[in-house]
């Protein structure tokens, strides 16, 4: 269905430019879970925003590839074009802070009905009907009610159940949730997420789970891809990333957190820093802090080679001829 | 004095904002502060500048229009107006009249406010609840209904405007003082300072003030145009400066009566007017950026 | 929600009762109003006769009350020019400063509105730069001496509209475009940058990402909370151009409120000045208590704080 290949969002600053994407490519069955897993600054959410068009303006932009969703050609689209046909309507998003993705001076029917009248959805009943059944959908109680409303009358998991609802409403083809539970509360976040699981089974959509938290990862998702600045270094089923990846990176990563069900030695950080996003090292990104770095991985990216259940972008992986 | 109240290192470090590595930093507003310095020279210097003096009367030389029009004469620059007088030698009187108001009125009203504010600030308690509801009900009689009210009974002049001014403009400073020093008392050097046993005026003085200067000078820089706007508006009523004294907003009043022959006479004061309030702001707006650079620019 | 209803009338009161106090004290500034009121061979016991009439003789403190109390009936004495009761000229004078304050408020927001979004929209634009300019200009010419220059170039060189006086419509212009321009530039630079700040806002990002048009998020969904800053903004300058447009009024020779207290001043017609204070202290103590609480119809999260 999602079909992203070499993408590159940069950001053009006062002091450089930001290679925020560079080069991201993966693709997204309907019905199916893809968790984008990264560092913050690993441009995991600059990617979710490429993909509805939406770079941070006026600083960013996508200088290439190619987008296509349901065969169609995203990248290069007219802006009125995204907003009529795609944003919304196959695409949406739910952002990561439910206290401020609310418009605070109208109603929370007012903000969920926009996207349906905006899109033309409406057709026998009204736009603010179809609201209220959204918000019954994500589960908000007593939804005819409260659609009357306003942001601040909401705690914080209910605001994200009416995000959900915005970014449901027109029933996209590819929801992005970009870190949707990280300002939640943990019993929140599980209902929340118990949720985004249900929306899916109801809707088909497949949906793209950006998060830095490789437990609620595991748990969501079927597919995994890993971001390492700028660039996907590992995907691969989720049993198989957690059983025996092979990017050093993700090992990394793994070895750092405890994950449930995960058997671990004990927990190790991975050294080093992540690198300054306005002078990235040469070579591979990862080699400074990569305990296997060898010459090659200084001098020359590794290219990504398809590995039994994904793909890997690592120099370990491609010289061994696998 | 001035040692005490305004420290060196609050001026080197006003100075190295001013000059970075012996180049004046970029931003810095050059056209705003020649014209202000410009003002300022005229105010002090003026008699000696000016061609003419400003309340001599020719007659002969009436309505001469400025030196670049037709019928214009280089002997009058600015021109003249009806009763012959140079306006450019006006003009200069005009601003020794509104630099030396602006500074009563910016003096006297940053002390007061100032006092109030840190003495609000500092307290709390009673003595912030009282000058806090002092400062509202200042702030809720508009400033020139009251200024209408004290110039239909103190006798008209130069002190009755710096006194009407002060009136209106003290709050200002009291209010943002005040919550400069409420955020001050809470820090460790204040503290630390009460704790040493350092008694309250020594605080006051040593502590308090140096740390307000930023702020201080921002705002009276600020108020000046303010102020020049205001006194000009009210020397238009008639209700200010008083003849023969010379304001820009008295000779704006003058000249409105030649509207249709003598476009010059309205014109010329207007621009002196709006020059030195416009640099007041810009250089006003720069050192609030350049003090304050966490305070969102507006523009 | 009451009892922030009630805080503020009390603080409103205290004002109002503060203004009164000011009055009251340059009232006796102004030296013995009885010398101005009866002739120059009036004898001493015409005097003390007049004194007692009002009230002059008594101590000071009941002089306060009575002044109060007459000021709370609207009474500060007959106009000494007019010879009507001095509140009363004023509120006759009402409408036409209320004419003028509603088309210099109307020009100002009409104007301020458009400039501001847009210089916000497309900021760095050549738009933004030159709004900016004006912005600056706004705020450092002082809106007599625009009518001034209105007067000159629209009235005088090009004929177009009427300089002086009340009546058509075309007499509203001049006075409502020199009375609106300082307005102009604050709102406008208090919108572009509350603006700025919403359009960089989480759920203006929800709103495209949901593929609204960008027109409707500028105008209806950005707008709305950008002009919270705005709305108070509009409440001050009203109020202050309610209580009279004083020195626009005299430009333009219009028969409001302010120029009949400046009038007042020069003929030392002082029951006509305490009128005058009284009255723009009242207007603006009643619209900015309006104001505050027209905010909860703006800005639901007030509502019911």
């Amino acid at each position: 269905m999602l079909r992203v290949r070499d993408l590159k969002t940069h950001l053009y600053l006062k002091r450089g430019v930001v290679k925020a994407v560079d080069g991201v490519s993966f693709d997204l069955a309907s019905g199916e879970t893809l968790g984008l897993i990264g560092e913050s600054g690993s441009g995991k959410t600059m990617t979710g925003l490429s993909l509805l068009g939406l770079p941070p303006k006026p600083a960013g932009r996508i200088v290439a590839g190619s987008i296509e969703l349901d065969g169609r050609e995203l990248v290069g689209l007219d802006e009125d074009v995204l907003a009529r046909e795609v944003r919304g309507r196959q695409i949406a998003m739910i952002s990561q802070d439910p206290m401020t993705s609310l418009n605070p001076v109208f109603t929370v029917g007012e903000q969920v009905a926009a996207p349906i009248r905006a899109h033309g959805m409406a057709f026998e009943r009204s736009a603010m009907d179809l609201a209220v059944d959204e918000l019954d959908r994500v589960r908000v109680p007593s939804a005819a009610r409260r659609a009357g409303d306003y942001p601040h009358q909401f705690s914080g998991g209910m605001r994200q159940r009416v995000v959900a609802a915005m970014a449901i409403a027109c029933r996209p083809r590819l929801l992005i949730a970009d870190e949707p539970t990280s300002a939640l509360d943990v019993t929140i976040q599980v209902q929340f997420m118990d949720l985004i699981e249900q929306i899916q089974t109801d809707t088909g959509a497949g949906i793209l789970f950006i998060t830095h938290d490789l437990g609620v990862a595991a748990s969501l998702c079927h597919r995994i891809a890993v971001m390492y600045a700028g660039r996907i270094v590992e995907t691969a089923n989720v049993d198989k990333l957690y059983s025996s990846p092979l990017h050093p990176y993700t090992q990394g990563l793994l070895d750092s957190v405890p994950i449930l069900g995960r058997r671990q030695k004990r927990l190790r950080s991975i050294a080093g820093n992540p690198p300054d996003p306005l002078s990235l090292p040469g070579g591979c990104a990862f080699h400074p802090r990569c305990p296997h770095a060898s010459e090659i991985c200084r001098k020359e990216a590794p290219p990504s080679v398809s590995v039994e259940g994904g793909n890997v972008a690592c120099w370990l992986v491609a010289d061994s001829g696998a | 004095m001035a040692e005490a109240l305004i420290p060196r290192a609050f001026v080197a470090r006003l100075w190295a904002r001013v000059f970075r590595r012996n180049r004046v930093s970029s931003g810095f507003p050059f056209v705003a502060s020649g014209v202000l310095g410009l003002v300022l020279i005229c105010a002090l210097f003026g008699p000696w500048i000016a061609p003419y003096r400003a309340t001599a009367i020719s007659l002969a030389d009436a309505m001469t229009p400025p030196a670049w029009m037709e019928g214009g004469s280089a002997s009058h620059l600015l021109g003249t107006d009806n009763l012959g007088r140079d306006i450019l030698s006006r003009i200069i009187a005009g601003a020794r009249v509104s630099t030396t108001v602006a500074f009563y009125a910016i003096v006297l009203s940053g002390l007061i406010g100032a006092g109030l504010g840190m003495a609000a600030g500092y307290f709390g308690g009673v003595v912030d609840a009282v000058i806090s509801r002092v400062i509202d009900t200042q702030m809720a009689v508009p400033s020139i209904p009251l200024a209408m009210l004290f110039a239909a009974v103190l006798p008209p002049g130069e002190a009755m405007v710096i006194f009407i001014i002060v009136l209106s403009y003290w709050t200002w400073y009291a209010r943002i003082v005040r919550g400069e020093v409420m955020s001050l008392r809470e820090r460790d050097f204040i503290a630390l300072a009460k704790v040493a046993g350092v008694g309250t005026p020594t605080i006051f003085v040593r502590h308090l003030a140096p740390n307000l200067l930023n702020t201080l000078l921002v705002l009276a820089t600020l108020q000046f145009g303010s102020v020049i706007v205001f006194e000009a508006g009210l020397s238009f009523l008639g209700l200010g400066i008083q003849p023969p004294q010379v304001s820009w907003g008295g000779m704006l009043s003058d000249g409105r009566n030649f509207i249709e022959v003598a476009w010059w006479l309205i014109t010329i004061p207007g621009i002196a007017i709006m020059a030195a309030c416009l640099a007041s702001n810009l250089l006003g707006d720069w050192l609030r950026d350049t003090f304050d650079p966490l305070r969102r620019q507006v523009w | 929600m009451t009892r922030y209803v009630i805080s503020r009338v009390l603080q409103g009161l205290i004002a109002i009762f503060g203004a009164l106090l000011i009055v009251f004290v340059a009232q006796r500034l102004s030296g013995d109003p009885v010398a101005l009121m009866l002739p120059m061979d009036a004898s001493e016991a015409d005097f003390a006769a007049m004194r007692e009439a009002l009230g002059l003789d008594r101590p000071l403190l009941i002089q306060f009350a009575i002044f109060l109390g007459n000021a709370l009936t609207g009474d500060f004495g007959q106009s000494y020019q007019w010879n009507a009761p001095a509140m009363q000229l004023l509120l006759d004078r009402l409408p036409a400063t209320l004419e003028l304050a509603m088309a210099g408020l109307l020009f100002a927001v009409l104007l301020a509105v458009p400039l501001g979004v847009f210089s916000a929209v497309h900021r760095g634009s050549w738009m933004d730069r030159s709004a900016k300019v004006f912005a600056m200009l706004g705020q450092a010419i002082p809106g007599f001496w625009i009518g001034l220059l209105l007067i000159l170039f629209i009235a005088v060189e090009l004929q177009w509209l009427p300089a002086y006086g009340r009546g058509t419509l075309a007499h509203l212009v001049l006075p409502a475009v020199a009375l609106g321009w300082y307005p102009v530039a604050a709102m406008t630079r208090t919108l572009r940058s509350s603006m700025l700040d919403v359009l960089e806002s989480d759920y203006i990002r929800m709103e495209r990402a949901i593929g609204l048009p960008e027109r409707t998020i500028v105008w209806r969904y950005a707008l709305r909370n950008a002009a919270v800053p705005l709305v108070t903004m509009v409440g001050v300058y009203f109020a202050n151009m309610l209580g009279g447009a004083f020195v626009i009024e005299v430009v333009f020779a219009w028969p409001g409120v302010g120029r009949t207290v400046v009038d007042a001043v020069f003929a030392r017609d002082f029951p006509v000045v305490q009128a005058g204070v009284m009255l723009s202290a009242v207007v603006f103590v009643v619209v900015n208590l309006l104001v505050d609480l027209s905010y909860g119809f703006i800005d639901p999260r007030i509502r019911r704080g």
